[in-house]
């Protein structure tokens, strides 16, 4: 395959810090291979803004293979750019042509505040793992390996939700800036598999009320699967509900004991 | 299984064990936004199924003034000589009318919370990959159905623009025939009329579909089904209604 070399126009949101006003500033970036990733692309032009004594773009990033759900960016109006099932870091120049003018944006909502030009903080998604996204296994000497049976379409399920690696694509693409795909991905994860079930209600129910306080509601746009680089189907949205009403009920009797 | 965490028994330890206050459980639940949407699924279904009987009772108005007007004094007289003459029909509007107001107060708390989700918009053009049209439209499909539908209660119900109402027919019935027939061979009436099932339909496109998520109905096996009986549903309720104002006006009707 030859190795095409490409010449882009970038507009990119610069911002000082959470608070200071943003703009976009344009940007020319010549050569670029197809074979570099996005971020490499990025890293390109910072080096080339460091040698001209100019401050670097600060964006997030981490492994860089799509496991760890650092990076983000909204690249032409989709977040994670024009590519399904994939994160911004596996993202290649080739996807996109010579001569493309190329908007890149940082994720926003109330819930991730802006550090600093494309950097978002989204701890709020540690908030909801904490009121619940995990189990309360005992720390003994480890359990043998398959001591649970667990039927295999039961774990399959669970490892598709768990395969989310809470990037906040979902939050970032939905119109709403809902946080229904994560937590609904986390709930699913845990409450399909046996050793999830002691707190299975408890556990939905703080995660949805923790939610609520910084993120808005789900409308069924269903844009936080399109946006989803693990492809999450919105179908775990649908479980979180169900299990929530079930808890709602489940709450009450406990009350009438 | 269920949690194990509540018990008969008082713990333990001395320690005290605070309770917490818990509001009533139908308020508990609508206080998060997951409960809201249960709020809008549900008084979503009784509107649907509103919309549907309204659509085929008025289909009665092919077979003749004289089927419909009966139709009409058919639905007074429910459950007739159980309750007095209209109470029925005024017990239903009362809970449709319940239902409406709970469906906008959820719609309106909601679209506060997602607004203040995000107060700063994308700076770019966004690009949507699965939000449709009537997904992204469902505030305004609403907020002009709901014009439409004063509208529509001022022409036909308490007859405030239509001079027909109160007249009655020839066997002595209210002439139910007549005033849909005056109300809609006005030509800027029945294309407010067509604008705004249409838009319904596409308020149903999305909201049909949107209730089994809501509800959490969700099962493999029918998943495939939920858009097909959306499409069909708002299909039916367009189809129908907007057949009303063409058949007046091109004399199928009031002839």
């Amino acid at each position: 395959m030859s190795n095409k070399i490409k010449n882009l126009t970038l507009k990119i949101w610069r911002q000082l810090g959470p608070t200071t006003k943003g703009s976009f500033e344009t940007y020319k970036v010549a050569e670029i291979s197809d074979e570099a990733s996005f971020l490499e692309m990025l890293d390109y032009l910072n080096e080339r803004l460091i040698s001209e004594g100019k401050t670097a773009i600060v964006f997030d990033h981490d492994c860089r293979e799509g496991i760890c759900g650092t990076c983000s960016l909204m690249i032409n109006g989709q977040a994670h750019g024009p590519q399904q099932g994939g994160a911004t870091c596996q993202l290649h120049m080739r996807k996109f042509s010579d001569g493309d003018n190329i908007v890149i944006e940082p994720f926003r909502a109330a819930a991730f505040p802006i550090v600093r030009d494309l950097m978002v903080d989204r701890s709020k998604f540690d908030r909801i793992i904490e009121s619940g996204g995990f189990i309360t296994a005992p720390t003994g000497g480890a359990p043998d390996g398959n001591l649970i049976a667990i039927p295999k379409p039961v774990s399959d399920a669970a490892m598709d939700s768990a395969q989310c690696i809470g990037c906040g694509a979902c939050v970032a693409a939905c119109p709403n800036g809902a946080a229904s795909l994560f937590t609904a991905a986390k709930v699913a994860h845990l409450n399909r598999l046996p050793q999830g079930q002691p707190e299975r209600f408890k556990r939905v129910e703080s995660m949805v009320e923790t939610m609520d306080l910084y993120f808005g509601s789900c409308t069924n746009h269903g844009e936080c699967q399109g946006a989803c680089p693990k492809e999450i189907s919105v179908d775990v949205i649908a479980l979180l509900n169900k299990d929530y009403r079930k808890a709602k009920f489940a709450s009450r009797k406990d009350l009438a004991r | 299984m269920t949690q194990a965490t509540s018990s008969h028994r008082s713990p333990v330890t001395g320690t005290a064990v605070a309770s917490k206050r818990r509001r009533l459980f139908l308020l508990d639940l609508y206080s998060t936004a997951v409960g809201k949407k249960y709020v809008m699924a549900i008084t979503g279904i009784a509107l649907m199924g509103f919309v549907l009987t309204h659509m085929i009772g008025n289909l009665k108005m092919y077979l003749g003034a004289s089927e419909l007007n009966h139709y009409a004094r058919f639905l007074e007289e429910l459950f007739y000589p159980i309750a007095p003459h209209g109470v029925a029909l005024w017990i239903l509007r009362g809970g449709l009318l319940a239902m409406l107001v709970l469906h906008l107060h959820a719609a309106y708390s909601l679209t506060v919370l997602n607004r203040r989700a995000r107060p700063v918009k994308y700076q770019s053009a966004r690009d949507f990959q699965i939000a449709t049209f009537a997904s992204r439209t469902m505030r305004w499909s609403g907020m002009i159905a709901l014009a439409f539908i004063t509208w529509h209660l001022l022409d036909l119900t308490f007859g405030v623009v239509n001079e027909n109402v109160g007249a009655k027919d020839a066997e002595g019935l209210k002439d139910v025939y007549g005033n849909v027939v005056f109300s809609l061979q006005r030509v800027p009436v029945a294309i407010f009329y067509v604008i705004a099932n249409v838009l319904l339909g596409i308020h149903l496109f999305h909201g049909a579909w949107s209730i089994f998520q809501s509800l959490g109905w969700n099962n493999p096996r029918f998943n495939k089904l939920r858009r097909s009986f959306a499409t069909a549903f708002a299909a039916i309720i367009v189809i129908g209604n907007v057949s009303f104002p063409v058949a007046v006006l091109a004399g199928v009707v009031g002839n």
